[in-house]
């Protein structure tokens, strides 16, 4: 009885102190609980980037297709100054700008009226009807968008038949603009959703108390209080813009960043000029946080 | 002139009433209280004075002119809210200048205005804070001068010391009052705190589930309750059953369940006749040990036993039962050192003025049949 009871409390006991020891020494605690993910973190993603950096330092042998693993700035170089590669990734920028505004545009109308006017089953409708695209392949819905838009899809069969003649849109630009623009919607429309929602009724009610109409409020009090949650969302149709290759191939006629960094390493096989070519979607991304961070967007999330 | 007027005011939820066809009218330069527990459609009044909510029924008038169904904005009045509701990305001075800069008034007014209305509410100088650096309290100051500084004609204020500690609230009843005494204007406040109430106001209005259940002073709704709700919502009160006995002019007589016989002035009985609630203010009553008593002026007098006496600083409550069994409760000042207390057990009389008396309708209707049925066993047992 007594020997059951002392094999039992020695472990116990053995704990304690162990916890006990631990509880004097808060920044060992602090580094257990942070280590694990922090070196995920560092290792796989700042680690991953820093070899892709310093890959660009590398080139290819011209004839043998060979990685040499000599320091040069060669890669870089040619991205600079060549005039296709500049082009490129000036398109893939001004596509992703115009695919992150018409999406806020287009998700800002849904999701007000989700979050402030529709009652509970409406909103509920809404909000699936909003993800639920994103329960279907990712091609499916590209390949879907190439019917609508083909010459004899659709689109222009609508057109037609309000007698407004046919649009060229195949293959272009502007299908790569209006298919983006439609994969990224969910995305955009949630993170505007929640913030909108987020916004306290007595704000707008304390608003309108002091003279304010619908859309004085809307611009006054709303928009700046969403405004962080707004820019949040529209960094997703950013980012997923800038680096897709899969919707210009699919969808358009011309390269994007992330094709000619495709073809670099699957065709050519010259991963040292796509790892340097990766760099400059990476700083655009750097620059586009810096910017959202100083907008407030991270304390949105 | 009657500042605000409302008739016949209805509000009506998913199967429920909120506000039940109320009539009133608030004068100019009142400060008015709307008092009662939660759920009993004080803040829905409130909210749809201001706009908020529209009435199902009813009409809301403001100096004159009827706004019912009007938006917020198109109303000439302002509302400080429970949550304060200040615009967290504005400072001090933009969350104060929101509604004249609405109203597109010149810049230079405008900073005038703020200025005087910060000193108002004894904020000098806080223009360019940021609301996340002020305390409750500052913020409730912010929020009413937000609200005063579009010289409203009526504001209104819903349970606006509700977040603040006991002190400061204190402190705030007094501010409030000396600023509607300084601007002038009408302020109807919403509240569930009945000292507050009555510390404030000129009014009262006692609401209980939609309706009013007494609107007067707040000596008369305190000394007169018209209905034992309000008598048991403002401070303790004492309830004793009884039946009129008889009216002699100026004077009534009710005879108590207990044995006694009251009077009270005539024009407080509810009714002419049957069975009424008599009621009296537990620090009116005068208690004396029942073997010593003088038999003193006070008219009215009962017999009742001591069951527990609470000393409590600034005086001593007494717990008492009648012979029937009502509870009164006494309290008696602390007047000098050398009071010994009545101890638990004591026989005593109590006894208080016939002006201190009042009378209210017997409601309680499970109560009523509950007796009916004790009189009927009493009968057949007989």
């Amino acid at each position: 009885m007594t020997e059951m009871a002392t094999a039992t409390a020695t472990q116990p006991k053995a704990l304690h102190r162990a916890s006990a020891w631990l509880h004097r020494r808060p920044k060992l605690r602090l580094g257990m609980l942070l280590g694990p993910p922090m070196a995920w973190m560092l290792v796989v993603y700042l680690g991953a980037l820093t070899l892709l950096f310093l890959t660009g330092f590398w080139s290819q042998n011209v004839l043998t297709a060979e990685v040499q693993r000599t320091w040069g700035l060669e890669n870089y170089q040619e991205i600079l100054s060549s005039a296709a590669y500049r082009t490129i990734a000036l398109r893939t920028l001004g596509i992703a700008f115009a695919v992150m505004t018409t999406d806020i545009i287009l998700a800002l109308p849904v999701a007000y009226f989700a979050a402030r006017v529709a009652r509970p089953t409406t909103r509920v409708l809404l909000l699936l009807s909003i993800t639920l695209p994103l329960w279907s392949s990712y091609l499916v819905r590209v390949y879907a968008w190439r019917v609508i838009l083909s010459g004899t899809g659709l689109l222009n069969w609508t057109l037609g038949k309000l007698q407004l003649g046919a649009l060229d849109i195949e293959y272009s630009n502007w299908s790569v603009w209006i298919v983006f623009s439609y994969l990224w919607l969910p995305f955009v429309a949630l993170p505007i959703y929640t913030a909108l929602e987020r916004v306290p009724t007595s704000y707008i009610e304390a608003s309108a108390d002091l003279g304010a109409k619908w859309w004085l409020t809307f611009r006054r009090v709303v928009l700046p209080i969403a405004f962080p949650g707004i820019v949040a969302g529209a960094m997703f149709a950013f980012a997923l813009t800038l680096g897709d290759y899969i919707v210009p191939i699919l969808a358009g006629n011309t390269l994007f960043i992330g094709n000619v960094i495709y073809q670099s390493v699957g065709v050519a096989n010259n991963v040292p000029f796509a790892a340097a070519y990766a760099v400059v979607p990476a700083v655009i991304m750097g620059v586009y946080l810096i910017g959202a961070r100083k907008l407030g967007a991270f304390e949105a999330l | 002139m009657p500042d605000i007027r409302l008739e016949g005011l209805t509000k009506e939820f998913k199967e429920m009433v909120a506000v039940d066809h109320i009539d009133l009218t608030i004068e100019e330069g009142e400060f008015f209280s709307l008092l009662g527990p939660s759920g009993c459609g004080k803040t829905t009044t409130l909210r749809m004075i201001g706009g908020f909510e529209d009435p199902t029924e009813g009409h809301i008038y403001l100096g004159g002119s009827e706004v019912t169904g009007l938006p917020p904005y198109k109303r000439n009045v302002n509302t400080v809210f429970q949550s304060y509701a200040l615009f967290p990305h504005l400072n001090v001075h933009d969350n104060v200048a929101y509604g004249l800069k609405r109203k597109k008034v010149a810049g230079d007014e405008i900073k005038s205005r703020v200025h005087e209305m910060l000193d108002i509410v004894d904020l000098p100088g806080y223009e360019q804070r940021r609301i996340n650096q002020l305390s409750g309290g500052q913020q409730q100051r912010v929020a009413l001068a937000r609200a005063l500084v579009n010289r409203p004609a009526l504001l209104l204020l819903d349970e606006p010391l509700g977040a603040l500690d006991l002190k400061l609230r204190k402190t705030m009843q007094l501010e409030l009052k000396r600023i509607q005494g300084d601007v002038g204007i009408t302020f109807v406040y919403v509240t569930h705190d009945q000292e507050e109430a009555m510390t404030m106001s000129n009014r009262i209005a006692v609401m209980n589930a939609g309706h009013f259940e007494q609107v007067g002073a707040p000596q008369d709704v305190y000394e007169l309750p018209a209905t034992e709700f309000v008598s048991g919502f403002l401070g303790a009160s004492n309830l004793l059953e009884g039946e009129i006995e008889s009216v002699n002019g100026p004077t009534a007589k009710v005879a108590l369940e207990l044995g006694a016989t009251v009077a009270l002035p005539a024009d407080r009985l509810p009714t002419r006749q049957g069975r009424i609630g008599i009621g009296v203010r537990p620090e009116k009553i005068h208690i004396q040990d029942a073997s010593a008593a003088d038999a003193s002026s006070r008219a009215n007098a009962i017999e009742a036993m001591v069951r527990m006496s609470t000393y409590t600083g600034v005086s001593t409550s007494y717990e008492c039962r009648t012979s029937d069994g009502s509870p009164v409760v006494v309290y008696v000042q602390n007047l000098g050192s050398s009071s010994v207390s009545i101890g638990a057990g004591t026989r005593v009389r109590l006894s208080w003025d016939p002006e201190h008396t009042f009378a209210v309708k017997r409601v309680a209707k499970a109560e009523d049949d509950g007796d009916k049925t004790a009189t009927a066993m009493e009968g057949a047992r007989t």
